[in-house]
């Protein structure tokens, strides 16, 4: 049984309809990259995943329990931690997890040594008993991600986990969330990160505008949209002839501009030299070369037709406008 | 441990936040103690003379008489307070933490309830000690002291609910805060601060109706004379109502919120 199975789940908020009719299947011991733009729905799916909002149509089990009739049989079974981590600034990070410890009907003093020990993993024994309105965004985040661990969970909700951290911090959220999937934690993890997806998932859904648009394992989804390509900079004057060499190798792509030819090879690396080798026997010489493999972006717009980190930074834009 | 074991846990746990909550954010326990003491002196010190009026309850002084006034305005500010509380937990999303976890989802209200009866009490222990210490007598004794840290405690409560049924609705702390006002003209049309009797109308009419007024003669007598057993019955009912209707409207106000999220 799939640890997450949602079944034509759809949520309208009055006559917008935010989540359409999506289905989902995470297996056990799976980390489920959510990946979609702001607004595409990725938070509302979450809200009902984690039973804190009613779908207004179909329906969905986690942890075998439906998140409508066992609701509370759900809420045992998972951790949360929501996109803006849901911290009170006037605890303490200790009394925080203490507090989730008692919410999960640990006793107390079970509460407390999970709670020293979830501090410890997370590295926040020498903020423990600081308020939390004066730890950093990636302290926050961490403390949010023990709070839900309190209970050793089987399905972990993280929405947005690492969205306006820094690189460091970033990386050790990931670390984290990696070390807990190999404790054997199913994983659904929302992202708006193109190489969050690609670096954790092993299986990514794309939505867009409430629809799932594409579903599988990153890799699987790269190479149905094509295969590897070689960028080469040739020098002046020898493009269209590079083209003519090139063409008899891959596909030629569509140029970016006059001096930089394309070619769509089979085999990825192991073209390179026969590449290389064809262009030097024909007098070319090639300034520099890179091998480009389909990204998690391509995927985006070969399925939606727009880039994702576009959308954002258009959207950021926006809001700094606003 | 039973269900009922670890439910009362998990109301102790959230009730011990929210009194911490409040003691960490000088803005939500500076109205229940300041305003009212303040508010305490200048009408003891400016009008001690209304209890020479004909129809004025007999009291020792304007303070003794003042005392429950006090007290029941602290603990409508300690409602509208715990109400704010709950609104900025809302507005943080703390309580989706709350609502994530496997407890019933109205424990959450009665946990911020249980810390609004905590101001409760502890505003009832402020006014007592200021009124000893200012020379009011409490003449019913200790039992009467008792039966008045009781109302005031029960009523804060009770108040507690319809600031949490407005936070839940409106998931605004400034809608709740704007309702201060209010608060104010409730209290300022039931006995709280002057004898119904020496009122005139509409406000006498009003105040007579209003189950605030039932609640500060219920802690007021045990104060001002002997504890009364009508009195207090009256109080004690007219909180239960309260309670109940606070209650209602809490239960109505989270389905809705869990109903659009």
């Amino acid at each position: 049984m799939p640890a997450i199975a949602a079944e034509k789940l759809e949520r309208a908020f009055e006559e917008v309809l935010a989540v359409q009719g999506i289905d989902i299947a995470v297996e056990e011991g799976e980390i489920f990259g959510f990946l979609g733009p702001n607004g595409a729905g990725k938070t509302t799916t979450v809200r009902m995943l984690t039973t804190l909002l009613l779908p207004t149509g179909g329906s969905a089990t986690v942890a075998g329990h439906d998140v409508v009739g066992e609701a509370r049989a759900v809420r045992s079974s998972i951790g949360v931690a929501l996109q803006e981590a849901a911290l009170d600034p006037l605890m303490t990070g200790r009394e925080l997890i203490r507090l989730q410890a008692t919410l999960q009907g640990i006793p107390t003093a079970e509460g407390r040594r999970r709670a020293d020990d979830l501090l410890e993993r997370v590295d926040l024994v020498a903020a423990a008993d600081r308020r939390v309105g004066t730890y950093s965004g990636g302290m926050q985040r961490r403390l949010d991600l023990a709070a839900a661990l309190v209970h050793e969970p089987r399905v972990l909700f993280l929405d947005e986990p690492t969205t306006g951290l820094d690189p460091v911090s970033r990386k050790t959220i990931w670390e984290e969330v990696r070390t807990l999937n190999d404790e054997g934690t199913t994983v659904f993890l929302t992202t708006q990160y193109l190489e969050e997806a690609d670096q954790l998932a092993d299986n990514v859904g794309i939505i867009d505008s409430g629809r799932i648009v594409a579903e599988g394992t990153p890799e699987r989804l790269k190479a149905e949209i094509g295969h590897p390509h070689i960028q080469l900079h040739i020098a002046d004057g020898s493009v269209a002839r590079a083209e003519e060499v090139c063409a008899r190798i891959g596909k030629l792509l569509p140029p970016k501009d006059g001096r930089t030819v394309l070619v769509e090879v089979e085999s990825g690396a192991a073209d390179i030299p026969r590449v290389v080798r064809a262009l030097d026997e024909a007098g070319i010489a090639v300034e520099s070369l890179e091998l480009m493999r389909p990204t998690l972006d391509d995927v985006f717009v070969a399925k939606t037709g727009y880039h994702l980190e576009e959308e954002d930074a258009k959207e950021d834009g926006e809001a700094v406008e606003a | 441990m039973s269900s009922l074991a670890t439910n009362i846990r998990v109301v102790r746990a959230l009730g011990l936040r929210s009194i911490r909550q409040t003691f960490r954010r000088p803005q939500l326990i500076a109205p229940i103690i300041v305003f009212p003491t303040l508010l305490l002196a200048i009408q003891t010190g400016g009008a001690g003379g209304a209890v020479e009026l004909p129809g004025f309850p007999p009291v020792q002084s304007f303070l003794q008489f003042m005392l429950a006034g006090a007290m029941m305005q602290a603990l409508m500010l300690a409602g509208n307070s715990g109400g704010i509380a709950l609104a900025v937990d809302i507005e943080m999303g703390f309580t989706d933490r709350l609502f994530a976890a496997p407890i019933p989802r109205f424990a959450i209200v009665l946990g911020r309830l249980a810390g609004t009866a905590a101001l409760g009490l502890f505003a009832a222990l402020w006014f007592l000690a200021i009124g000893l210490i200012f020379g009011a007598e409490i003449e019913s004794g200790v039992p009467g002291a008792l039966l008045a840290i009781f109302l005031v405690t029960t009523a804060a409560m009770a108040v507690g609910g319809i600031g949490a049924a407005i936070a839940l609705r409106t998931g605004s702390a400034s809608v709740v805060q704007g309702l201060f006002p209010l608060v104010l003209v409730v209290l300022f049309v039931s006995s709280a601060f002057f004898p119904v009797d020496l009122m005139i109308e509409p406000a006498k009419t009003i105040a007579e109706y209003n189950p605030l007024s039932l609640v500060v003669e219920g802690i007021r007598e045990p104060i001002i004379a002997e504890i009364d057993a009508a009195d207090t019955l009256y109080a004690v009912l007219a909180i239960l109502g309260i309670v109940v209707f606070g209650l209602l409207l809490s239960a109505r106000a989270l389905r809705h919120r869990l109903r659009v999220g």
